[in-house]
């Protein structure tokens, strides 16, 4: 077989993905390490079967770090973001400074002028936003402080990439520094006007356009067409902002922070998310192939070394700069661990400079190792902190803990179906103050209820991604409020096995589909007509005359027999014969179990309140 | 004494099985100038409207509880009542002055003889003592407390007779309170308002 193929290539990385990410995590290593040692395994130096071609492998799956900020942006309302403009610029801009001035430092004492080393600090200050992102996310700490700070910075990192890349060729060790290619061709303010419009695009159709061309694509049901859209969107996005300079996953961010709040949100987010695991798990995989061992074994200790300082220095000034910005200590430390390895800019960067005379070779290689080999690091960091630091800080802590921010939807009900029925469970819920979170097939629907004030969100709900991107593992109640009833007890079943802490709640058609969730466990079923055509009967009595307390007992007596008797009917529905008979007998049984109910209440209780009644039979 | 507004609420949880609540409650509906309510119909499902509850109240002077005795106090709807439209800060409490000076009536049907209700009876306690929460929610809320309007062994009320007897006596009670010919100072001393009509002119 060819070994070149893409479906070897295909089978290679997947089976390597499959077998050691489980392992990773059996050993509380988390998915990331597994996939760099998968790569390791599968790379150069092992076992061979990748070579030249991870370069480009980890070209393409660094689109997954645009999916990843995208996805980020969705979560993330813009008014949050808003709240984290002192860190973005504050934090990120000190940092990215504070890194770049310590190497040049260090650089000068060494002797090597201050050219060179402000450009590899410049370049070594970026980190990476796949590996630090994704340990974070994995381990639920994206929302704490120490998360949220770590995120701000790294977007500055990827604001930041475009005035690195401006100023470098000024950093050329030849002073007579060439314009570069890509600035050559526009002055900088046209540049900057570039950039300003191409993000007011994005913030415009995010707000304006995407919305009824996502409608449009629901309302045609299909499910793929959507998933295309949704990546359409997203490779757009990226596609455009490369095309001014800027980098894609800060333009996918910023399309994602837009469609924060629409409908679809939740819908993009299942479609996506599939697909940015993949990748970043190719990215990581693929950086772990890449790792020139080579070098390392050359020159052991000089790599070695120069990791260790990499992560020293950088650390260093994260932690610092964590505690001047007030992070408690935990999470100040956090922020450094998670930060403190060089980032797929470097990569980048660091060609550039090769290109533009700003480094020669023999210290571009060496650092494209020790930049990958630090980001491998990066697992592993996570481990100490979690493992040894951490705890320390546990038990002379027990103070105050912090607000999540990042997750605004918590709700403890998701109701599926927002039509007649669902609409009003979801209002009584509101009025008393119990959020939940709605979806809704009908892309229609959706669009009127949201003019209403209502967050109601487009998509399927039995699909496993919606319900996980609705919150599901979180939530306590789950309402089946859906018409289709073959569908509403298939998602009864997907609910049941994915969420086995999940209390339903269905709307039945009629008795049959009431057997149904009952014969499948679902015991708080309610028939949709059952209620309004007891109210109606009810008022009929009293219209005929009948006292109105004694309708409304009347009903509620009627409802209490019906909904015993169709439990007890449901355990027979499979077996026909015995069904009939005993519907037969409960259908004569019920209306005289009504009329002794009905003669009971406040019926013989008086006659004991006169010793001597007149009438009674001792008497005469 | 100018004429008093008099609101009759009657609680009857079963008026298809009253002889006698039923025959009381129809009097008072053909006594002109006095409004009646049956809170079990109004509130089948126990749901009170108290807003409207309490504007009803201001709009009235005398106010009369009607209902049978069931376990030497009024049906549960009535307490609900009690306990939904006598608001702190509305009947009693800061600034609960609202009833103030309103009288307040029992008119109730018993089980059990006036004889029963004696040390010497069965149920020991007399009414006056049985009625004694009645009294006080109407002392806490500044309302006069009248005598009750009491009819003794309903149960036994075979004959329509009786029954229309005491649904006339009933209806001269409410045109009296309504005249204000029946008030504490005319009716204080009575244990019951209908054991002499004729005393109260009535
Ligand atoms: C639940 C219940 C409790 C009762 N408690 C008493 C009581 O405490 N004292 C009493 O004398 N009669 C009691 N009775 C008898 C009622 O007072 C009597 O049935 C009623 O006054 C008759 O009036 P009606 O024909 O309008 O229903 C009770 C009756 C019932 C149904």
């Amino acid at each position: 077989m060819h070994t070149d193929s893409m479906l070897f290539h295909a089978f290679v990385y997947l089976a390597a993905a499959v077998v050691s990410v489980p392992i990773a995590k059996r050993l509380g290593m988390g998915s990331v390490l597994g996939y760099l040692l998968a790569g390791v395994v599968i790379g150069p130096h092992v076992l061979g079967l990748v070579g030249q071609r991870s370069g480009d492998v980890m070209h393409f799956a660094e689109f997954g770090v645009v999916m990843m900020l995208f996805l980020v942006g969705l979560e993330l309302q813009p008014s949050v973001l808003w709240r984290m403009r002192g860190h973005l610029f504050g934090l990120g801009g000190l940092q990215v400074a504070g890194t770049a001035l310590a190497v040049m430092a260090i650089g000068l004492i060494a002797g090597l002028g201050s050219r060179m080393p402000l450009a590899i600090g410049l370049i070594l200050a970026m980190s990476s936003t796949a590996f630090a992102l994704q340990s974070l996310q994995e381990r639920g700490k994206l929302a704490t402080p120490g998360g949220s700070a770590s995120f701000a910075v790294l977007l500055f990192q990827d604001l930041s990439v475009i005035p690195v890349l401006a100023l470098l060729p000024f950093l050329a060790q030849t002073a007579v520094a060439a314009p570069s290619e890509t600035q050559a061709a526009q002055p900088g303010w046209l540049h900057a006007l570039l950039v300003i419009g191409a993000v007011c695009a994005v913030v415009a159709a995010g707000r304006y356009l995407l919305n009824p061309v996502f409608r449009l694509i629901a309302k045609t049901e299909l499910r793929e067409l959507f998933t295309a859209a949704a990546l359409l969107l997203v490779v757009g996005v990226s596609l455009l902002m490369q095309l001014v300079g800027l980098s894609a996953a800060l333009g996918a961010f910023v399309a994602g922070v837009v469609l924060a709040n629409s409908e679809y949100r939740h819908e993009l987010e299942a479609d996506i998310e599939p697909f940015k695991g993949l990748l970043l798990g190719l990215f990581f995989i693929s950086v772990g192939a890449a790792i020139d061992f080579g070098l390392f074994r050359s020159q052991p200790g000089l790599i070695a070394g120069l990791v260790v300082a990499l992560v020293v220095v950088k650390f260093a000034v994260l932690l610092l700069l964590g505690r001047l910005f007030r992070l408690p200590a935990p999470d100040a430390v956090l922020f450094s661990f998670s930060l403190a390895q060089g980032g797929e800019f470097a990569f980048v960067l660091l060609s550039f400079a090769v290109n533009h005379q700003v480094l020669p070779t023999s210290v571009a290689d060496p650092l494209v190792a020790v930049v990958a080999l630090s980001m491998a690091l990066t697992p592993l960091l996570f481990l100490v902190n979690e493992r040894w630091v951490q705890p320390r800080f546990a038990r002379v802590r027990g103070e105050q803990r912090p607000q999540d921010e990042v997750h605004s939807e918590d709700n403890p009900v998701i109701i599926a179906g927002f039509g007649r029925f669902g609409h009003v469970v979801g209002r009584l819920l509101r009025a008393n103050h119990v959020g939940s979170t709605v979806l809704d097939l009908d892309a229609q629907h959706v669009d009127v209820m949201r003019r209403l004030g209502m967050k109601v969100f487009y998509g399927d709900a039995t699909r496993l991604e919606l319900l996980h991107a609705a919150g599901a593992a979180k939530a306590k109640i789950f309402v089946i409020a859906i018409d289709n009833e073959e569908k509403a007890v298939e998602l009864a079943e997907l609910v049941q096995k994915h969420f086995p802490h999940l209390k339903i709640y269905a709307r039945a058609a009629g008795r049959v589909h009431a057997y149904e969730f009952q014969s499948r466990g679902v015991m708080s079923f309610y028939r949709e007509t059952l209620g309004s055509s007891l109210d109606l009967g009810a008022d009929v009595l009293t219209a005929l005359g009948m006292p109105a307390h004694q309708s409304h007992r009347a009903a509620l007596a009627f409802k209490r027999h019906d909904e015993a008797s169709l439990r007890e009917l449901a355990k027979l529905w499979e077996d026909d014969g015995a069904y009939f008979t005993k519907l037969r007998q409960d259908i004569e049984a019920f209306e005289s179990m009504l009329e002794t109910d009905a003669a009971r209440t406040y019926g013989d209780s008086d006659r004991g309140w006169d010793p001597i009644p007149a009438g009674d039979e001792s008497r005469g | 004494m100018q004429s008093q507004r008099v609101l009759v609420l009657f609680a009857h949880p079963a008026v298809q099985k009253s002889r006698v609540n039923r025959r009381l409650f129809a009097a008072a509906q053909s006594v002109p100038g006095v409004t009646t309510l049956d809170l079990y119909q109004e509130y089948p499902d126990f749901q009170i409207d108290v807003r409207s509850e309490q504007a009803r109240l201001l709009e009235h002077d005398v106010i009369v509880f009607q209902h049978p005795f069931y376990w030497y106090s009024s049906p549960a709807l009535l307490k609900e009542w009690q306990d939904l439209v006598l608001e702190y800060g509305f009947a009693y409490g800061r600034n609960g002055t609202r009833l103030r000076g309103k009288a307040l009536l029992n008119a109730i049907t018993t089980g059990g003889s006036e004889e029963a209700y004696a040390r010497t009876g069965h149920n020991y306690f007399t009414m006056r003592e049985l009625l004694t929460p009645f009294e006080q929610t109407a002392r806490l809320c500044g309302m006069v407390y009248l005598p009750p309007f009491v009819v003794h062994g309903a149960i036994r009320m075979t004959h329509t007779a009786e029954v229309e007897r005491a649904a006339d006596d009933y209806a001269r009670v409410l045109a009296g309170l309504r005249d204000g010919r029946v008030t504490t100072e005319t009716a204080g001393s009575f244990d019951r308002l209908n054991a002499d009509l004729t005393a109260l002119g009535l």
